[in-house]
């Protein structure tokens, strides 16, 4: 494993406790006497909502879509990363002309709960401590995520969503807002997702966990105190996950079993293919933006996520008498989340008879499709989306 | 799963597996379909194909309606077109739905590509409070001529396929129909047939029809009509 290399202006790593406060965006402080109550029964204060938004709220306010971000993603959804440089996570679908358009509708995309982007995570300041949380930080849930988003929403005084969407762990959070929330839902686009993570999800979850806790530099979650940082385990855990994020199809296509930079096999350990060096190379860029104990405390929060476990084991219950319009997107080669997820969820909705629309789009590049160039998919959730508009009656300028 | 081949009337809008005939845009059994939907209703087009029926009726009906469609490419580009369409099988996905979720249940021209009709059309009246069936009719003279002349498996303008590679795996005649309803209870509020042309429609049901219709189309309900 190569040590991570420099990182940019705004450096995750070491510890940067200024990081809240430099990054580019909207900041939500939150005092002692406004805590938020999480499901473990703590509840949390003081706190930081950090969120991005593009575009502009029109004068009845029903033009705003809540884009809800993926594990390791956050708010910088169509910009530069203020860490890394690259391009925003869904650059391809948010932007002018693009399907999500800010002309048209009223952008916003918070950080999730314990994240490590400028909302509170395990990172920040324990102020009770004085020092970073590590483990002591609360666990927390994708309906924490949820409420503290509502936060926003109401900060923002809109009463109603035009959509929420998102991918993977954003997908789960458009199912829970559905669910808890339906009257501030007019459309809900879950993409790539579950009503409960998996069995061999939580597994692959916790390799994940493992890899980061094994080392050594973990310090039992007190890295930050301890000034050292556990690059192995999360570049690992990274490595790991990317995997599930792609197909056997696309690895191939890809990469085959193609030498890196080499002639011939080096008959020793080092990055002899291609595809080793594509994912020692994703493993060490993530360390550099992402916090190790947010990845534990997301992770599980996708874990726990059991939408029909909340309402008697019935699925169709968490959506009974809901007036939101569905769009439920899954892709042909996703394993990690892959169609049968979407349909029991599509099962769920049509027991309860509500609008909805499910598509399956054919690709071979696997679970993270929904972030990449796939045109048709981009043509399905424009219809669906200009279907909406002209229902909730949203003036196209 | 089954294999309804919505490449039997409406996957290609219907002009050439239908007669061809059109009116005001729409094929001429769509349109004799959506005649018999009341403006505003709920309407489950199951086997919607392209959504050529939905769309007529969600602009010129204002009703909310919702398709299921086999084929994922018929329900993609239903829902590019802003349509409430799911993938979806008539013979294992209509269990789903509650009970009287619908005003209108419509199933165009794939009840004989069914693995369980009678199933299916119970199904359709437990959803809807008025189910609209359309089927191609095996008893037409042209299908007995065939048979009877040449032999061999009728081809005619609704049933287009040969005998190996059809779709249609439970053919049946209008008094077939008529007798399964009978049977299982469901009331015909109207029935109309089609001759080859699509112009002659009728409002019978008999040996006649049962003759002369290439294509019947039956509004059907679970209770009793008053009538």
């Amino acid at each position: 494993m190569n040590a991570p290399s420099g990182s940019a202006a705004l450096g995750l790593i070491p510890a940067n406790p200024l990081l809240s406060d430099q990054l580019p965006g909207h900041r939500l402080d939150f005092s002692h006497d406004q805590p938020l109550r999480l499901d473990c029964g703590v509840d949390l204060a003081p706190f930081r909502l950090a969120y991005q938004t593009y575009g502009t709220l029109n004068a009845d306010r029903s033009n705003a879509v809540l884009i809800l971000h993926a594990l390791t993603g956050d708010q910088f959804v169509a910009e530069p990363h203020p860490v890394t440089g690259k391009p925003g996570w869904w650059d391809m679908m948010v932007g002018p002309g693009k399907t999500l358009d800010p002309e048209h509708y009223f952008l916003i995309c918070v950080n999730v709960l314990g994240g490590c982007m400028g909302t509170t995570g395990p990172r920040d300041l324990d102020p009770a401590a004085g020092r970073p949380y590590g483990l002591s930080f609360p666990m927390i849930t994708i309906a924490d995520m949820v409420r503290a988003q509502v936060r926003v929403i109401d900060h923002l005084g809109i009463d109603k969503l035009f959509c929420v969407i998102g991918g993977s762990m954003g997908g789960m959070q458009v199912l829970q807002w559905a669910a808890a929330y339906p009257e501030r839902v007019f459309a809900a686009v879950p993409i790539a997702t579950a009503a409960r993570h998996s069995a061999q999800n939580i597994a692959f979850h916790e390799v994940g966990r493992q890899a980061i806790v094994a080392d050594p530099d973990w310090c039992n979650g007190d890295y930050l105190v301890e000034g050292r940082y556990p690059h192995r385990g999360l570049a690992v855990a990274r490595m790991a996950a990317h995997i599930t994020y792609l197909s056997e199809m696309s690895l191939h296509r890809k990469f085959g079993r193609n030498l890196q930079n080499r002639p011939s096999l080096s008959f020793g350990f080092d990055a002899d293919f291609q595809v080793e060096s594509y994912l020692r190379h994703q493993g060490s860029t993530f360390v550099e933006r992402f916090d190790a104990n947010s990845y534990l405390y997301i992770t599980r929060a996708m874990d726990y996520f059991d939408l029909a476990a909340e309402h008697g084991g019935v699925l169709a219950d968490a959506f009974r008498g809901t007036a939101t319009r569905f769009c439920v997107v899954s892709f042909t080669s996703d394993w990690l989340f892959p169609t049968a997820e979407s349909r029991a969820l599509v099962h769920a909705l049509n027991a309860v008879a509500a609008n909805v629309s499910f598509v399956e789009i054919p690709t071979d590049r696997g679970h993270d499709s929904f972030l990449l160039e796939e045109p048709e998919f981009w043509a399905v959730l424009a219809g669906f989306l200009n279907g909406c508009a002209e229902h909730r009656g949203l003036q196209r300028r | 799963m089954t294999a309804i081949d919505l490449a039997t009337p409406r996957r290609d809008g219907g002009a050439r597996d239908s007669g061809g005939v059109r009116r005001d845009g729409i094929r001429i059994d769509l349109q004799l379909i959506a005649d018999m939907i009341a403006p505003g209703s709920r309407v489950l087009d199951v086997g919607c194909g392209d959504g050529m029926l939905l769309d007529y009726l969600m602009h010129f009906k204002a009703v909310d309606g919702r398709g299921i469609e086999l084929s994922q490419a018929g329900v993609n580009a239903c829902v590019t077109q802003g349509l409430s369409v799911i993938q979806g099988d008539a013979d294992t996905d209509l269990h789903d739905y509650p009970s009287d979720a619908f005003e209108y249940v419509v199933l165009s021209q794939t009840l004989q590509a069914t693995v369980n009709p009678k199933g299916v059309l119970s199904e359709l009246v437990r959803i809807g409070r008025h189910a609209i069936v359309s089927f191609p009719n095996f008893g037409y003279w042209r299908v007995r001529l065939q048979l009877l002349v040449a032999g061999r498996m009728p081809r005619t303008h609704t049933l287009l396929h040969d005998w190996y590679d059809t779709p249609n795996i439970h053919l049946c005649t209008i008094t077939d129909f008529v007798d399964l309803a009978r049977r299982m209870g469901i009331t015909i509020e109207r029935a109309l047939t089609l001759d080859r042309t699509g112009h002659h429609v009728r409002e019978r049901q008999g040996a006649f029809a049962n003759l002369f219709g290439e294509q019947a189309v039956f509004l059907l309900s679970r209770k009793p009509s008053a009538g």
